[in-house]
């Protein structure tokens, strides 16, 4: 007989593991880019695999040859970034080499910069989405046109969003709630289809990976917030509904402002943290200067996030 | 149905060993009696090498305050009173004895029948509780007769009896509500009168419908016994936990049961107060599990105090398998993995759990990555991430002032955490720089 | 144009004069009066902040020198006694010439090979380690492997030794700032005198068992038998809880006790040879009742072993 093992209790463990996580958000994420590629085609496959083949190449650098680390690249979380990252871009054949600069800044210098997983004070998607919004402003305003269904060309007509649109003026002619609900708008790779998005974001919540707290409360006040606006003023502001389908507020609350490491730990400190990611987003979208306010609101709320974490403690049972 | 509000986790019941009714384990040649047998201090030998000892007499006596005597469970010659290694390897005291026969101390009741009445006035169910050695048979073995001497300007309202057997696979308390209901009740009773409390209630985890059936009808012949099922969830039998389940009450922070006027005692201690009150039988035997998912059979004993692990094993299954990893006395997810086969068992033994080399190592740990599961599933609403990190840093002031000494060390946090940081580890050794920190202040 | 870049430089430079008045006036009123030597002391010092002098850093050792005007009780480790004297040169004192020392850990290797009698699998800090079993290798009182004292120890001066899972010294690195000494929850590290040519001699074990006990857990245990401290020549032996000790202040480095030793559980650092058995006298007595006779050659043998000794030095 082997000699035997000791340890400390407990000598058990539930079937957890950061790489089921991982490829658990991966796979809710399948539904959100069946629906791009099934509206912008054969663009939007190829910029989500260079994504996330960056993601992952760099990642695997950075810790072969500049931490000098074991590799993680296997617990599928770089794989993550680069499929929100990919989300976050219009599908478009300029992207293709963009989201890889894109890519680099993510896992780079939001990741890996401050110690690789668990470390990172923002979320590595949302950096790299901002990076390039304000480096290569004209081409990640382009977006392309939805046509039919499984567009294989390469050039597609551009257009606005309904969001763009909004801001100068109106909606665009003939933009539905179903339309909307369904992903047939202008908008970023993986923002465009609610109900893809709001399938995944029930996987993760079956299998606890998420709480209802975050994207209830995001949404939730973003949809009230914008709804007093609206009821106050009908023409200049959006109808809540159309405001939380249209942009990146349903990706934004289900997938990245979940990011267990950026965010709150506290239920409490989850409500604080949508909350405040809802009404900035609004208040961004309506007086910012962009149409589109959720990564600018995500990135500031992870930055109040050490604060709401020691400030929301979880009850203690003996006081 | 009734549970504790915060935290919690959901292991792998595996009350594998459910069915197997107690058998007796047959007596060894030689055995060794340690004098530490409790929480507290040693109890200091009574015999000399060469004397003749029967079973249930005294051997070790407590002379300590938190202490509690220790009997012979054999009867034969004293070879020599020395030390010997325990389960984890470490040097204690102990009673060497050469068995010849089966000889029981006169005053012992060793007939069958069972003895309903008991007309003892409380002070004198303490004292013998005291005199029989009994102590808590949940893991703590905390000595019986000072938790039932209800100290000045404290009132007992509750009597809570411990059978929610939350640990997996140990299913030695629901072999005795099976087999000895009654005995239990009478136990119980015996516990209320000392209290002097009106009820007493057995909180017993709804896994075990036969058992809570069983109770319930039981305990219709007696007085102020009720049956009180509770929800599934580990830890349920963690005192404090279960004190939340049946009164609603917490126990603050650095206080104990009575301060809420809560007694808590497991239910196999309250069988051995039946033994030691009506039949006059010292605390010498534990009721213990020998379970294991690739063991031939699974078995449910009663074991004298002082048969060695090996004994156990030997006369079980024989030999442990080629695949064994770990030996766990106790459950998985507060026993003690044993390095010493040869150690003898001591009070509050509860099994010899045989884990498989697969499930016997840890996974490898990887970075935290913040999900808050460990602070979701903890009890006691404190935040395990945060002590990792306050201990790695040697920041034991901070520790302190966050309530790290609240920890009750279930292991409800390392169960749930997904990067397989060894948390309660680092809790425990961070509590332990604590009270070296107070220590070194006084 | 001309008169809105003067007026532009002239606006700057007033508002910039201003600030530095209030500037100078602030530092005078809130400057903090510390004596100059202070500052003249934190320079000659290392500046590693290791606290092996029991100060919280180097600055605070300075401070506690100059209040107190000499080094009695003060000792910098890492700066030895180049850095000492120094100290003792600003202050105007004296100091004496101290032994440089070096950290032993006194336990030979213990979790390899067949001294391995379980696997440990969880936290790995001795600290903890200590209080789950007795380690590895059964030993309650021998080295647990996990490195409390390599994460210590500041100045790369100790490692693990991978194939023993015992720590390694390096005596070059090695500063004597005892911090190694305080991690480990077993004591096994100590504090020695490097001795003469870096040579010392030392009882590689703190087991407290009984003989009997000792020897079933590790081959090499001191079983506390006292051969050593009849045959020390200096009288440094003591032994005492089964345990023998040297007095690194009284061994000569002689090496008696290495030989004398039935479990080779003292060991020798930096000697060229191996130790040399003693000479001649014993086979001639060897034929006749060996073991009456085997005490009395002992005496004569003293003296010129001892000799050898000296010779050796």
């Amino acid at each position: 007989m082997n000699l035997l093992n000791i340890s400390g209790s407990p000598h058990v463990h539930s079937d957890e593991s950061t790489k089921k996580i991982m490829w658990r958000v991966n796979m809710a994420l399948v539904p959100a880019l069946l629906v791009a590629i099934a509206y912008f085609g054969i663009n939007a496959l190829l910029v989500s695999l260079i994504s996330v083949a960056s993601c992952v190449l760099f990642q695997w650098l950075i810790e072969k040859y500049i931490m000098k680390v074991p590799t993680t690249i296997c617990d599928g979380s770089a794989v993550v970034t680069g499929l929100l990252l990919a989300f976050n871009v219009p599908a478009t054949v300029d992207m293709m080499w963009i989201v890889i600069i894109g890519a680099l800044v993510a896992i780079g210098v939001a990741k890996m910069a401050f110690g690789g997983l668990g470390k990172n004070p923002f979320n590595p998607a949302i950096v790299g989405r901002i990076f390039l919004l304000i480096s290569f402003p004209v081409q990640m305003t382009t977006w392309p046109q939805v046509g039919g269904l499984f567009p294989m060309d390469f050039d597609v007509a551009t257009g606005a969003t309904p969001l763009g649109a909004f801001k100068e003026g109106a909606l665009p002619e003939g933009v539905t709630f179903m339309d909307a609900f369904l992903g047939h708008i202008g908008g970023s790779l993986g923002e465009v289809s609610a109900i893809a998005i709001l399938i995944g974001a029930c996987y993760l919540l079956w299998k606890k990976i998420i709480s209802w707290h975050i994207p209830v409360a995001f949404i939730g006040t973003a949809f009230i917030f914008s709804g007093i606006l609206w009821l106050v003023d009908p023409a200049s502001y959006m109808d809540p509904l159309m405001t939380i389908l249209t942009g990146g507020i349903m990706l934004g609350a289900c997938f990245m402002a979940t990011d267990m490491v950026t965010t709150p730990m506290a239920k409490s400190g989850q409500l604080i943290f949508g909350f405040g990611c809802g009404l900035l987003t609004i208040i961004i979208r309506n007086w910012g200067a962009y149409p589109e306010g959720v990564s600018f609101a995500i990135l500031l709320m992870n930055c109040v996030t050490p604060l709401i974490n020691r400030w929301c403690k979880p009850q203690r049972f003996a006081c | 149905m009734k549970t504790f509000k915060m935290g919690g986790v959901h292991p792998e019941e595996n009350k594998i060993s459910n069915d197997a009714a107690i058998e007796v384990m047959p007596v060894p040649q030689q055995m060794v009696v340690l004098m530490n047998q409790h929480l507290g201090a040693p109890a200091t030998p009574v015999v000399q090498k060469g004397d003749k000892v029967k079973v249930g007499q005294l051997i070790g006596e407590a002379q300590a305050f938190m202490c509690a005597n220790v009997h012979s469970p054999v009867s034969g010659t004293v070879v020599k009173v020395d030390t010997c290694k325990d389960a984890f390897g470490l040097t204690k005291p102990a009673v060497y004895i050469n068995v010849e026969g089966d000889e029981w101390m006169e005053t012992i009741d060793r007939t069958p029948d069972i003895k309903r009445e008991c007309t003892m006035e409380p002070k004198e169910i303490v004292a013998k509780l005291k005199e029989m050695g009994i102590v808590g048979l949940g893991g703590a073995t905390f000595p019986a007769h000072i938790k039932y001497s209800i100290p000045e300007g404290k009132k007992a309202e509750y009597l809570i009896i411990n059978a929610a057997e939350c640990e997996p696979y140990l299913t030695s308390d629901y072999r005795v509500m099976m087999e000895h209901a009654e005995e239990v009740c009478i136990g119980v009773s015996i516990l209320r009168k000392a209290l002097g409390v009106p009820n007493a209630y057995i909180g017993i985890e709804s896994n075990k419908p036969l058992a809570i059936q069983k109770m319930q009808e039981t305990a219709k012949q007696f007085e102020g016994i009720v049956i009180e099922p509770l929800k599934v969830k580990y830890p349920q039998g963690a005192e404090k936990q279960l004190i939340n389940a049946v009164t609603g009450r917490k126990v603050p922070s650095g206080k104990l049961p009575i301060d809420v006027g809560c007694v808590v005692s497991n239910l196999g201690t309250s069988f051995s107060v039946y033994e030691a009150i009506q039949k006059n039988k010292p605390l010498i035997e534990n009721i213990l599990t020998v379970t294991g998912k690739k063991l031939p059979s699974q078995h449910n004993y009663v074991v004298r105090i002082g048969t060695t692990y090996n004994d156990i094993i030997k006369h079980s299954i024989g030999e442990l398998p080629a695949t064994t990893g770990k030996v766990i006395s106790g459950g998985t997810m507060m026993g003690k993995a044993v390095v010493n086969l040869d150690a003898p068992t001591v009070k509050g033994n509860s099994s010899v759990l045989v884990m498989d080399e697969a499930e016997a190592r840890r996974n490898p740990e990887t970075a935290c990555i913040r999900c808050g599961k460990c602070m979701h599933a903890c009890p006691m609403g404190l935040e395990p991430y945060l002590f990792s990190a306050l201990v790695k840093n040697n920041r034991i002031e901070e520790a302190k002032e966050h309530n790290i000494l609240d920890c009750i060390e279930c292991g409800c946090c390392f169960f749930s955490c997904p990067a397989n940081k060894p948390l309660t580890d680092e809790i425990r050794l961070g509590k332990n720089k604590v009270r070296a920190m107070m220590a070194a202040k006084k | 144009m001309t008169q809105q870049i003067l007026i532009a430089v002239l606006v700057l430079g007033v508002i910039g004069a201003f600030f530095a008045v209030v500037l100078y006036f602030v530092a005078q009123k809130f400057k903090v009066v510390e004596d100059p030597l202070i500052d003249e002391v934190a320079e000659v010092l290392p500046g590693a902040n290791c606290g092996g002098c029991g100060k919280a850093g180097c600055r605070a050792f300075a401070e506690a020198c100059v209040s107190q005007g000499n080094l009695d009780g003060l000792r910098c480790a890492p700066g030895g006694d180049a850095v000492a004297q120094k100290i003792a040169q600003l202050l105007g004192c004296a100091v004496e010439q101290g032994e440089p020392q070096v950290a032993v850990v006194r336990c030979h290797p213990a979790n390899c090979g067949e001294k391995r009698r379980s696997n440990y699998d969880g936290l790995r800090s001795c600290a903890f380690q200590n209080t789950v079993y007795t380690g590895e290798s059964g030993c309650p009182f021998g080295c647990l492997g996990c490195g409390d004292c390599v994460a210590a120890c500041q100045f790369d001066a100790i490692h693990m030794d991978p194939e023993t899972g015992t720590p390694v010294v390096d005596e070059a690195k090695c500063t004597a700032c005892g911090a190694c000494a305080k991690a480990c929850p077993r004591r096994i590290i100590e504090l020695r005198n490097k001795g003469k040519k870096d040579r010392r001699v030392y009882v590689s074990c703190v087991n407290k068992e009984k003989g009997a006990q000792a020897m079933k857990t590790c081959a090499n245990a001191c079983i506390g038998c006292g051969k050593c401290a009849k045959v020390c020549p200096m009288e440094a032996i003591t032994v005492a809880d089964n345990l023998s000790y040297i007095d690194y202040t009284k061994c000569i480095a002689c090496r008696k006790c290495v030989v004398e030793c039935p479990t080779h559980a003292i060991v020798d650092v930096n000697f060229p040879a191996p130790a040399k058995k003693p000479e001649a006298p014993k086979p001639a007595e060897a034929p006749a009742a060996p073991a009456a006779q085997a005490p009395v050659p002992e005496a004569p043998k003293a003296q010129p072993v001892a000799a050898e000794a000296q010779k050796a030095q």
